[in-house]
């Protein structure tokens, strides 16, 4: 056993000699060690721990975070691209003043009136959301798009009591792997076949005789995304959610919510369920820290009784006049059901949900509008700066802030390309050629409201030099 | 009992704040954004650029509002949040004191601002502290290998299903060996998730001593059985000692042994979840190792499991060669990923800090106090009228956490566990945890004294307990009729499961209520 720290440590209040000692004779308890007898002596630790010596001191914590963390450069150091997943939008301050407040930051769970104002951040954020996507039905997030997508498959097989979802040939890999985990492997009895549909890599946009000739009434669900992951708006969504719904199945929609101030809502195209992710809506990147994701649907039973999420509902209080905020279909989670809960919940990104709230409501729906037509000129501004640049090419029209640039007339592969970009202190596009061999040395580029003429430039400069090497 | 503390005058912040989407007037604006300026006007606009049929057709209903507006408003909304403002002894979910330097560091672009697929040599920090948070863990557990991308406990249970199916698949099992094993004491979030990943689940009752029986173990175990998912000590304060046992059935089974430590304050430096013979194990960075709650997340469910499953594991991984850190994503048999990315980084970040602020010293020094302030409060709290304790007849010392029942209190007085949760935040201390389901004693309740709390607020908490068993004895109506010195009355749950009335968004609320 180690020694008792001399010094009370700062988080704790009774580490010291006269604390230990009063609690251990007013409890009866005659040493530290006797506490611990419920333990048998042969599972006890075979040697103490060895841990690198502790920094008590704040100064000294702090000073060894910065030593070490100062060794990533980030994308306020360089300027970049990278999208794909996570995306480098603005966060206003009053988000992250809200998020940082001390009642929101540490709360646990407390009871519906005595943390009715979290509470009713939970719900504002939900209601917001609803709007922005024209739905009635929104849950409490998850931890990613990748998961929402997940689940939002999980609750139409459910639903169709059929096992097979239709998805892009394009999609993040790492979505896809999240999607097809929640999707089961093959030897699983509730397995959800995962089969996908073709995507014109001319176009960018969904292959509607592919989608037709694997629409089956096996088909659980059809899973699109608006923007598609090429980053090009799809123009046939209305015309695949038909043909979902001839065919029995559900139409899942993974959307970009920065998009819906200027791109219509999924529902208006036939959505039955929209999922996507909440990080572009005031939440900072933090290395994929900063993920969430929601999902949302028409507020019917048949959706409402498949949600694994917490869902927060305005209801009254013994007060005249007055509501508060409450769990709704608390029985069906896995708190309440255990395994025969949908799916399972638990901490999740709740925090979250307050920060985006703030974002929706600092930007109204005429910053959305402003928002999503800033993000539109600037990538498509970018776009055009790329496409004179020999062995350049923008491979797509129609899209929204990710588009997919060519290299393969540069002669370069993109990790080449990328490279010389980043001692040029520019993050190139992610790198598609790995994932998608036949789009041949591609990257996604993302361009947000962040980007300045100047960063374009810097750019289009760096990518000129390189390819001209 | 009467209270040897004086009560203090308590009354939370009332603000009558109304809904965001009441608030506002057309025209406002809290962002705005530099649309059409400079070069940028020459791309075009929304009509030119987007497909003419996918362009929104009408503005979303948000409200309109300025600035400070919005600030205030969510200022409000803080203030009426009790959390963990008072004492918060909330148990299962291991209360801890959230370092606020921490939260300074990992609010600095160089973790705010990582892109997650930046070029590996641009992240060397943030992979370092992951290395070397890696290095902690198995020291903690015995284990080989760890990995942070489970964004919360119940996601690294879920982690350990995928596992499991990767490596019965490997070996061509999977079909055959397709049963968990876990105890009714379990998180719900064992059984949960592995059904959700596709196992049947057989869950063991408790017996008089406060666990489940070896023979009932035993009778479980067949050539389907895939894996045990077991706590201990259980949320009731009650350690297994029969555990390495258990572990040696289910092996001798063919199956795989997790630790789910979500109650690891109680044992942290004290056992090694290896060396007990587990295959894997979580640890979970949002309770243990002092990151904030945040009301549920972002949270991280750390996963780690001996090198025979290591390459299961969902990737990527980081590994370190001559000072370099390299993210490592080649096992051709992992489960592929349970969430995007590395997980939350920043949260590994601030566990890393913690844990290095206390050090191996200070670790110890947390798990002691953990278990004498349980046992302090413990005899305190059953001298309270009304309070009795689970499986009362066992005489050892309890771990972290007791289990409570105010089923006496209940009967006496009619007196609900809710009523008294309600009643409690009247003081400014946050309400008890009660237990997960199903209820194995009547009325629960399970606080967790944890090492953050002050003996005063230990005591202070204990006072209000016995103030309010107090008044359930003299005047139960004023319990029953509690709060009465919240931002808000007493919610009335009747409407929250009616189809007709549930509304979990303002523009379903506006059509099912009519306003």
């Amino acid at each position: 056993m180690t020694n008792r720290p001399v010094r009370a440590h700062p988080y704790m209040p009774n580490s010291n000699r006269a604390a230990h000692d009063e609690l251990m004779s007013e409890t009866g308890v005659k040493s530290m060690e006797s506490l611990f007898q419920q333990i048998p002596a042969d599972h006890r630790i075979s040697a103490s721990i060895d841990l690198p010596p502790a920094l008590t001191s704040e100064v000294s914590l702090s000073r060894h975070m910065h030593e070490i963390l100062s060794k990533n450069v980030s994308c306020e150091d360089a300027v970049s691209f990278l999208g794909g997943g996570c995306w480098r939008h603005y966060v206003p301050a009053v988000c992250e003043e809200v998020m940082g407040r001390s009642e929101f930051l540490t709360s646990v769970w407390g009871t519906p009136s005595s943390d009715v104002g979290r509470n009713q951040a939970w719900f504002e954020f939900q209601s917001q959301l609803g709007e922005l996507l024209a739905l009635d039905m929104v849950g409490l997030p998850v931890y990613s798009w990748g998961c929402a997508a997940g689940h939002a498959i999980r609750m139409a097989s459910r639903m169709t009591e059929r096992f097979e979802v239709l998805v892009p040939r394009y999609m993040s890999p790492e979505r896809r792997s999240v999607i097809e985990n929640y999707c089961e492997p093959e030897e699983m009895p509730s397995a959800i076949r995962v089969v996908e549909f073709g995507v014109d890599p001319d176009t960018g946009c969904a292959d509607l005789a592919d989608i037709k000739d694997k629409l089956s009434d096996r088909t659980a669900a059809i899973y699109l995304e608006n923007p598609g992951f090429l980053g090009v708006i799809e123009q046939n969504a209305a015309a695949i959610g038909d043909l979902a719904h001839q065919a029995g199945a559900e139409l899942i929609v993974g959307v970009d919510p920065v998009s819906l101030g200027v791109l219509a809502p999924p529902s208006d195209y036939g959505a039955d369920i929209v999922v996507g992710s909440i990080q572009p809506l005031g939440i900072r990147m933090y290395c994929g820290g900063g993920l969430g994701g929601f999902i949302a649907s028409r507020d019917e039973e048949r959706y409402a009784r498949e949600y694994p999420t917490l869902m927060i509902s305005i209801a009254e209080t013994e007060r005249e006049g007055e509501v508060a905020f409450g769990n709704s279909l608390f029985a069906q989670c896995s708190y309440g059901s255990r395994e025969e809960g949908k799916d399972w919940t638990g901490n999740s990104v709740y925090l979250w949900a307050i920060g985006s709230a703030v974002y929706m409501s600092l930007l109204g729906p005429e910053g959305f509008r402003e928002l999503g037509e800033t993000i539109l000129q600037r990538a498509h501004y970018c776009a055009a700066q790329l496409a004179e640049i020999p062995g350049v090419e923008v491979s797509h029209s129609g899209w929204f802030k990710e588009f997919t640039v060519n290299f393969d007339g540069s002669g370069k592969s993109v990790s080449a390309i990328n490279e010389g970009l980043r001692r040029r202190g520019v993050f190139g596009g992610l790198d598609l050629s790995g994932a998608f061999p036949e789009l041949g040395e591609s990257a996604l580029y993302c361009v947000t409201e962040m980007h300045t003429e100047d960063d374009i430039q810097h750019l289009a400069t760096a990518l000129k030099e390189v390819c001209a090497q | 009992m009467t209270t040897s503390t004086k009560m203090r005058r308590y009354q939370a912040p009332v603000w009558d704040e109304p809904v965001i989407m009441e608030t506002g007037a057309p025209g406002r604006r809290g962002q705005l954004f530099p649309a059409g300026e400079g070069a940028f006007a020459s791309a075009g606009t929304t009509e030119s650029l987007v497909p003419k049929g996918m362009q929104r057709k009408s503005a979303p209903a948000l409200p309109e509002n300025s600035e400070p507006d919005v600030l205030r408003h969510y200022l409000h909304l803080s203030q009426e949040t009790l959390g963990m403002m008072g004492v918060n002894l909330f148990g299962t979910c291991t209360m801890k004191y959230n370092p606020r330097v921490s939260e300074k560091i990992t609010a600095r672009p160089y973790v705010a601002d990582i892109h997650p697929d930046q070029h590996e040599d641009t992240m060397q920090g943030a992979l370092e502290v992951i290395h070397r948070f890696d290095a902690i863990m198995r020291e903690l557990s015995g284990m080989d290998q760890f990995v942070f991308q489970a964004a919360g406990g119940a996601d690294a249970a879920y982690t350990q299903a995928c596992v499991t199916r990767a490596y019965f698949a490997a070996k061509g099992e999977l079909s055959q060996r397709n049963q968990i094993i876990t105890s009714i004491q379990s998180h719900p979030c064992n059984p949960a998730t592995a059904a959700a990943a596709g196992f049947e689940v057989i869950t063991l009752p408790l017996e008089e001593d406060g666990y489940p029986s070896l023979d009932a173990l035993k009778a479980a175990v067949s050539d389907r059985t895939a894996a045990l998912m077991i706590n201990n000590p259980d949320d009731m304060g009650v350690y297994n000692p029969e555990i390495k046992e258990w572990v040696r059935v289910v092996h001798e089974a063919g199956g795989l042994c997790f630790y789910d430590h979500a109650n690891f304050n109680g044992v942290m430096g004290k056992i090694r979840a290896r060396e007990l013979g587990f295959d894997a194990c979580m640890f979970m960075l949002h309770k243990t190792f002092g990151v904030p709650k945040g009301g549920g997340g972002p949270a991280v469910g750390a996963y780690g499991c001996t090198a025979e499953l290591a390459p299961f594991m969902p990737g990527p991984l980081v590994t370190e060669k001559d000072g370099h850190y390299s993210l490592d994503d080649s096992s051709d048999v992992s489960t592929g990923r349970v969430r995007e990315y590395l997980g939350n980084v920043h949260q590994v970040i601030k566990a890393y800090a913690w844990t290095r602020a206390m050090g191996a010293e200070g670790l110890d020094e947390a798990c002691n106090i953990s278990v004498l302030l349980n046992n302090y409060m413990e005899k305190r709290l059953l001298k309270i009228r009304g309070v009795t304790r689970s499986h009362p007849e066992g005489e050892a010392w309890r771990m972290e956490m007791t289990r409570y029942s105010l089923g006496k209190l209940f009967e006496d007085t009619g007196v609900t566990v809710f009523d008294v949760q309600n009643r409690m935040v009247d003081f400014g201390v946050d309400a008890f945890w009660l237990s997960h389901e199903p209820w194995v004693v009547p009325e629960p309740f399970t606080p967790e004294a944890g090492e953050m709390w002050s003996k005063e607020d230990i005591d202070y908490w204990i006072d209000v307990l016995a103030q309010i068993s107090d008044e359930a004895y003299s005047d139960p109506e004023k319990v029953k009729s509690a709060p009465h010195n919240q931002a808000k009355a007493k919610l009335k749950g009747e409407t929250l499961d009616d189809p007709e009335r549930w509304a979990t968004t303002w523009r379903a609320y506006k059509r099912k209520w009519g306003v």
